[in-house]
């Protein structure tokens, strides 16, 4: 027993190591970082609470939350619609389920890059595919979806809503996993495809539902990559400087370190109270097979 | 039954609508990548290039003069697959070792200590990233490779939960048998269960390279120098010194981009659905 505790913590140990050095001490550190002044050219200076205080008169802060809460609350529930919607659809036995999976699969494989680089092609105002299209369908004046702040975050929505194959996935072996019986149950009790829906798949479906959103949420806050690639500083009227790139720009860009550690504690404490609100919120909606 | 078959035709058409809207972009972004700069730019686009310029793969992907800046592919491909494969190798080695102990062996602490590591998972990435950069700043590894594949070796959370549980499901018979016949603890890991856990390993292999091949935000923070760019980072500063004006060029370099990606998952969509399910679902 003890030869095995030991060779286990062997087995561990880089894990133990890894968990030490590039989670508990970042964390730790940041936590004190957030008390101070730091650049990469000067050590960190002991400022109280400073930063945090700071935080609440800088209009830029309060801009980007708004920007990133925006987003979150389109761009989460609507992909996670369209994943579900993709699921349902190829969970009715329709032939070719492979086949249609890949198509809608393959989008979110695209790296982040090349994915904003092709969507600023596809949204293009004059050359655009979709602009093209709209006009032949016969859209007079179709909308200016990277120049306008008003269209800029619907843009960065439908790119999210494109990338929903991984959650589609995901969906679909959960409806895979709901006991055909209970379908023919509600059959039994001439239930429709809707009563069908509501009553047996989704309230089934709900705890993959519910720890997709959490996760969805949690990577929609820390969006960064996309906008940073297709607008350049927020551009247009920063309408899409979101909280992790004004982050980004305290941490890296400004050398403002400590700023930036207070940030991203905001950050940390604003997706825990998000995900217990949604544990809680959720607590009886979910349906949870206890066997 | 005549119903039923009304409504599986509506589904058909519904999901070929779909999947048309989904592929699309791909299929815009490959033939503009072989159309001349002129139809790029016309007012009404064709759908297919007049001719097929495949001249503008290589003239988009190669050393061309420095105020051009066409992107070094070949460069930059070495230096995203050098990285990648490290951070698969160690991801592999080290997950698997260390979600041995969690789901095989008996050691004081280890259930806290796995609900801790699963927590861990909650914590944004931004809230590391300042103090990480310090830490690789002081051992002057900043501007080397070494911040994007070095932590690999260390274990991930995500790897570590997903292993586990495959671990779980082999039968603890097998290691008392093996224990009995003599093995010791370390020959049971890898004699007994490596093998048996082939296709969990390659699932974080997958994923581990997918996340690195992908990763935009861990480049830009540590490699400055041209020379040492990866794909992502070079494409993007290409697309913010050229962007908006060869479209054809740029879209040639996107899907050159995308293309190992796309090859990967093909090669190994099977495992890839499996292991998206699994991780998602028994969460």
């Amino acid at each position: 027993m003890k030869s095995e505790a030991r060779i286990a913590y062997l087995f561990a140990m880089p894990w133990i190591l890894g968990f030490l050095t590039f989670l508990l001490y970042p964390v730790m550190a940041s936590f004190f970082y957030s008390f101070t002044d730091f650049s990469v050219l000067r050590p960190p200076r002991f400022i109280g609470l400073e930063n945090y205080k700071e935080m609440v008169q800088d209009e830029v802060f309060w801009m980007t939350i708004r920007n990133t809460f925006t987003y979150v609350v389109a761009a989460v529930p609507l992909s996670a619609t369209v994943a579900i919607i993709l699921a349902m659809l190829l969970n009715t036995k329709v032939k070719g389920l492979a086949f249609y999976r890949t198509l809608f699969y393959v989008p979110s494989l695209v790296p982040m890059v090349a994915l904003g680089i092709l969507w600023l092609w596809i949204f293009n105002g004059e050359h655009g595919l979709l602009n093209m299209s709209l006009e032949k369908l016969g859209m007079s004046k179709p909308p200016n979806w990277l120049g306008d702040p008003a269209w800029s975050k619907v843009t960065l929505v439908l790119i999210a809503m494109w990338g929903s194959g991984n959650a589609m996935v995901i969906y679909l072996a959960g409806l895979q996993d709901i006991p055909q019986s209970l379908y023919e149950a509600a059959d039994l009790d001439g239930a429709r495809l809707v009563a069908k829906t509501r009553h047996v798949t989704l309230p089934m479906l709900s705890p993959v539902i519910l720890f997709n959103v959490i996760m969805g949420m949690i990577g929609a806050l820390q969006v960064f990559a996309v906008p940073y690639v297709m607008f350049p500083n927020g551009a247009p009227a920063r309408s899409t400087y979101f909280f992790t790139t004004y982050l980004f720009d305290n941490a890296f860009r400004f050398q403002r370190m400590g700023y930036a550690s207070a940030m991203g504690w905001v950050l940390f404490l604003i997706t825990l109270t998000l995900t217990f609100v949604a544990l809680r919120l959720s607590e009886r909606q979910v349906h949870y097979d206890r066997s | 039954m005549k119903q039923k078959k009304f409504s599986l035709a509506t589904v058909h058409i519904v999901l070929i609508v779909l999947s048309l809207i989904f592929v699309s972009p791909l299929l815009w972004m490959v033939t503009t990548a072989i159309k001349p700069i002129e139809e790029t730019m016309t007012a009404t686009p064709t759908l297919l290039p007049s001719k097929f310029l495949w001249d503008n793969f290589p003239k988009a992907v190669t050393y061309g003069s420095k105020e051009l800046g066409y992107i070094p592919f070949l460069l930059y491909a070495r230096n995203t697959l050098m990285v990648t494969l490290l951070c698969v190798a160690g991801s592999v080695c080290s997950n698997a070792v260390v979600a041995y102990a969690f789901a095989r062996l008996r050691w004081p602490g280890r259930d806290f200590f796995f609900a801790v590591t699963l927590a861990t998972m909650m914590v944004p990435f931004p809230v590391l990233m300042v103090p990480t950069f310090g830490l690789f700043k002081w051992l002057g590894w900043v501007g080397s490779f070494r911040p994007l594949w070095v932590p690999a070796f260390f274990g991930s959370a995500f790897s570590i939960f997903l292993l586990r549980q495959f671990f779980r499901t082999i039968p603890m018979e097998l290691s008392e048998a093996a224990k009995i016949d003599g093995c010791s603890e370390v020959r049971i890991f890898t004699d007994v269960l490596l093998p048996l856990a082939k296709p969990a390993l390659a699932v974080v292999a997958l994923f581990t390279f997918m996340g690195t091949w992908n990763d935009f935000m861990g480049p830009m923070i540590y490699l400055s120098d041209q020379e040492t760019f990866t794909l992502s980072l070079g494409l993007q500063a290409y697309q913010s010194q050229h962007g908006g004006t060869q479209w054809n060029l740029l879209m040639a370099a996107a899907t050159v981009v995308i293309l190992p990606v796309i090859i990967v998952f093909f090669f190994a969509q099977k495992m890839f659905i499996q292991g998206i399910a699994t991780s998602g679902l028994k969460g």
